[in-house]
């Protein structure tokens, strides 16, 4: 697979190459030329399938990561295409015409990190959440468990503990022995 | 505000339009007969339990074993029933989400009383495992009155056994009084509920 790494790196300018596993190849390269590359790939080098688009939360470089996984069916190889975009303007261009259903990846995407795929069909249609007047759920920056307590009722008498302690306290009650 | 307008509900959440589609009449309590009619009909209530199958969390899986012949739950008469209608008990099957909750709430208006309500798992009482979560509600009693908890995670189909039982001991003594305590406390049942559903779209209550 490294001549497709080759031939991939003559033509885009990729940042960033990580061999993980046999089949499992991670390249890196700017969010401008994501459509290109991914139509490239598609439709010259046979990976025909998107197993998933996704995205990471990267709050300290203050950026998004975002993920799509494609396979080609015929080497049964997998390419993972990573692109950073700025948390503070978080748009990419959509995929839904390569494939139909990166348009839900993109729907979820949205609700859930407040991305924006310009032109992605139903992409401001509540998904999942209904209701959600916060910021988006997934990133971050929002304060989940602040959030519950102040919104759902706790009820009260909740109790944790250090797993650890706990354990050495019930087996080993007279001291550490 | 006359004694008429007091009777009626204000269904904010509907357009104007389609405010006369739906019907704006409160809920009202049940007044107990005679003692021994009263006692007759809590008995046969607790003879035909018929709950909804609407299957809410993870809980729902463990209430399939319970028609199967192992458990065989047609013996204490509970059957399920495919519409609110129809039934009388409504499973709450583990955790709910603020869509599900909405769900829930339409589903248990639209059941005809006596209704009763079993809350399954850790998730119904106190949230279990999604405590923390951004989109499960913590307790549901908050929402709609609870009858008998069951607690684990997820409790095996024998706990819900019991916990049927439980219930039908409260139905011969007139306990199980969830129905007109949702009347009763309707303001403090719709506050709750539109504090968490925030674009509230539905009746007030669903008829």
């Amino acid at each position: 697979m490294l001549k497709l790494i080759k031939r991939l790196q003559e033509k885009f300018n990729i940042e960033e190459v990580q061999q993980q596993k046999n089949n499992l190849t991670f390249v890196t390269l700017a969010a401008k030329d994501l459509v290109n590359f991914i139509t490239y790939l598609k439709n010259i080098e046979d990976f025909t399938h998107l197993s998933f688009l996704t995205a990471v939360d990267r709050i300290e470089q203050d950026k998004f990561q975002l993920t799509y996984m494609l396979h080609n069916h015929k080497t049964n190889y997998n390419l993972a295409v990573k692109a950073f975009i700025e948390r503070a303007n978080p748009v990419v261009e959509s995929i839904h015409h390569l494939w139909q259903q990166a348009a839900t990846y993109q729907r979820e995407l949205h609700e859930m990190f407040g991305i924006d795929f310009p032109g992605s069909p139903r992409l401001k249609e509540d998904f999942i959440l209904e209701d959600w007047h916060d910021i988006p759920p997934m990133r971050r920056d929002f304060k989940t468990k602040e959030y519950s307590e102040k919104t759902y009722f706790p009820r009260p008498g909740r109790k944790t503990h250090d797993p650890e302690e706990y354990m050495k306290e019930k087996l080993y009650p007279e001291g550490d022995e | 505000m006359s004694d008429k307008e007091k009777d009626r509900l204000e269904n904010k959440g509907l357009s104007l339009d389609e405010r006369p589609l739906f019907c704006d009449k409160r809920p009202k309590s049940y007044k107990p007969l005679n003692k021994y009619w009263e006692k007759f009909l809590n008995w046969a209530r607790a003879n035909s339990l018929w709950l909804l199958a609407y299957g809410t969390g993870c809980g729902a899986i463990e209430l399939r074993p319970l028609m199967t012949s192992r458990f065989d739950m047609y013996r204490w008469g509970i059957a399920p029933r495919p519409t609110p209608r129809q039934a009388g008990v409504f499973i709450i099957g583990g955790y709910l989400s603020i869509k599900t909750l909405k769900r829930v709430i339409r589903s248990y208006e639209q059941m005809q009383g006596p209704k009763f309500v079993i809350g399954l798992g850790s998730c119904t009482i106190n949230g279990g495992m999604y405590w923390d979560s951004y989109n499960t509600i913590n307790r549901l009693d908050h929402y709609i009155p609870v009858d008998v908890y069951v607690t684990g995670c997820m409790p095996r189909p024998e706990a819900i056994i019991a916990g049927f039982n439980k219930l039908k001991e409260l139905i011969k003594q007139g306990k199980a009084d969830g129905d007109n305590e949702y009347v009763k406390n309707l303001e403090w049942y719709k506050k709750n509920q539109k504090q968490i559903i925030k674009d509230w779209d539905m009746p007030d209550y669903n008829w």
